[in-house]
């Protein structure tokens, strides 16, 4: 079974106007969300991700605006969670509502190439290339609930109300 | 059990005792929406199977980030939150009314004691106000637009007591920008804020304003000044802290000494103060923003550039809103700053957004009074953004390089 591929950039406070510039988010297109998505940090990340790949960052992954076109367009772009050491408040609020997964590794080893599984019901990240497994933090219930449903669209959809 | 404004005011807001670290389900009191994120949350309450407002009386749309429309992406974009607004019954300030924040201040939308979601990031600037102010995201808005509720963890408190006075040309931004500096961009992070001590409380509300928007920068879900000496010109309850309330930090700085203090690229937490970076050569200047472009900034500005004339750069200014336009029109600051050479635009977030009206060139260095100066926020990657208060924007700007105001 082959895993889905870490991309690795380790850098801390990549805000939400890297991963997606402020010029480029007048839109309700995720398509042209994705075709810029962290283009200033790597103008060939857009090209080089494939549908399921893993996003790995530093701490305070997505700091800046509260832009929900930030995981819109990495969603739009592919990539199927995002490991980071931390995430920035809005940006983690905002990644589940749409749902896309985050989850927090303060330690690991994986660098870009690595194949990685992420398990997040119990909070595991494998790295299959290495053989290594990483504990993740804890993600609030309600959280859990919405991720559940597949976004906070749905979780509404679904309860009409919060539960 | 003591408690923190936060704890107060979210307890108030869920019906029952609340402490750090406690997830609730809150009423909300009012929630707002910008150009850039009311389409998706537009999308989002419709996905939601909305056909109503949970109170249309509470819900303000607000087109400020790239307007006037600068294509017809955008146009559409507009046109889309004017049908809403129409159809929905809810509130919509068009193009030059403003910029969210200052409008939902300014018209008492948000007042103190309200828990208010905003899907902007600088929300927590109703903290200036004694006010919750939330920045979420366009899907959370939707939900809350809907339910007029929404869910969230009572968050653990940084309280910072600020003493002394201020010397002459320094103030709130500086005091911000000193205190992401101390803090970093991730120091307040999931936690509320609180700002207290002499040199807050004798702080006007455009100053506090400022001190509260700023504290986003710090990753802050709250930042809450202490409402002494707050004056509104409507009546008020102040929520004050108790005494022994629990806080997870507590940092206290005597701000008599500090100096104007600067960003550097590409963070608003690289911050230096202005004896490291006099002699920069700036190509172009901007007063703006939710931070900074208030009356007392215009006053600022105009108290520099007063009599003298723009040869060595170019400056643009976006006042914060047409009410903010008009009274610096009535008392003469509009014309002073036009004669030195300003460039007026349209009341909005101009180019600190980096949509349009003002994009720099590929290696032109910005100083701005606004809050962020990431790489490629104004809309190029490859110019440089330095913040600092509006004096020393008015300063730079007359210089041709960075320079302290006289």
């Amino acid at each position: 079974m082959t895993h889905p591929t870490a991309h690795v950039y380790l850098v801390d406070n990549l805000d939400t106007d890297r991963i997606i510039p402020g010029k480029y988010t007048k839109t309700l297109e995720l398509s042209a969300l994705a075709s810029h998505v962290l283009e200033d940090l790597d103008p060939e990340f857009s090209k080089k991700v494939q549908r399921g790949d893993i996003l790995v960052a530093g701490n305070n992954f997505g700091c800046g605006s509260s832009r929900e076109q930030a995981p819109l367009a990495l969603k739009a772009a592919g990539v199927s969670v995002v490991v980071a050491r931390t995430f920035a408040r809005i940006f983690y609020r905002n990644a589940i509502n749409i749902g896309l997964p985050v989850i927090e590794v303060e330690h690991h080893n994986i660098q870009s190439g690595d194949s990685i599984s992420v398990d997040l019901e119990h909070g595991i990240v494998t790295n299959h290339t290495k053989n290594e497994t990483y504990q993740a933090a804890k993600m609030p219930e309600q959280m859990i609930d919405i991720l559940h449903a597949g976004g906070l669209v749905n979780y509404l959809v679904e309860h009409g109300d919060y539960v | 059990m003591a408690q923190t404004i936060s704890e107060k005011i979210l307890s108030q807001h869920a019906g029952k005792p609340v402490k750090a670290g406690d997830i609730v389900i809150v009423r909300v009191d009012g929630v707002m929406a910008t150009d850039a994120t009311a389409p998706f949350a537009i999308k989002a309450f419709r996905q939601m199977s909305g056909k109503k407002l949970w109170d249309s009386g509470r819900v303000s749309l607000i087109i400020d980030h790239a307007s006037p429309a600068p294509n017809e992406t955008v146009a559409n974009l507009h046109k889309l939150m004017r049908d809403f607004a129409a159809e929905m019954g809810c509130r919509l300030y068009d193009i030059g009314e403003g910029i969210c924040h200052q409008l939902m201040v300014e018209n008492a939308h948000v007042k103190p004691g309200d828990l208010f979601l905003g899907a902007d990031s600088h929300t927590p600037t109703y903290g200036a106000l004694n006010a919750f102010g939330i920045g979420v995201g366009s899907t959370d808005l939707a939900a809350t637009m809907l339910t007029g509720k929404t869910w969230l963890k009572a968050p653990k408190t940084i309280k910072v007591t600020l003493n002394g006075a201020f010397r002459k040309n320094v103030g709130a931004k500086d005091v911000a920008l000193f205190l992401i500096k101390q803090l970093g961009a991730e120091g307040a992070n999931y936690q509320a804020v609180e700002f207290t001590g002499e040199a807050v409380t004798s702080m006007t509300l455009a100053s506090r304003m400022a001190l509260a928007n700023m504290s986003s920068e710090m990753g802050a879900k709250a930042g809450l000044v202490d409402p002494t000496g707050l004056d509104l010109w409507y009546p008020f309850e102040p929520t004050f802290p108790d005494a022994g309330a629990d806080y997870a930090r507590e940092l206290t700085f005597d701000v008599s000494a500090l100096r104007p203090q600067i960003a550097k690229p590409y963070s608003p937490e690289n911050v230096v103060s202005i004896d490291e970076l006099k002699g920069t050569k700036i190509h172009y200047a901007f007063i703006g923003s939710c931070t900074n472009t208030r009356l007392e900034d215009l006053h600022a500005a105009a108290q520099v550039l007063k009599g003298k004339k723009l040869t060595n750069t170019r400056l643009i200014i976006a006042p914060a809103s047409k009410k903010v336009f008009n009274d610096a029109l009535k008392d003469g600051t509009i014309e002073i700053l036009s004669e030195a050479g300003a460039t007026f635009i349209t009341s909005g977030c101009g180019p600190c957004v980096g949509s349009h009206l003002g994009v720099p060139g590929d290696g032109e260095v910005v100083i701005t009074s606004t809050n962020r100066n990431f790489q490629g926020r104004m809309g190029n990657p490859k110019a440089q953004v330095f913040l600092s208060s509006p004096a020393v924007v008015a300063a730079s700007a007359l210089a041709g390089e960075i320079v302290e105001p006289e």
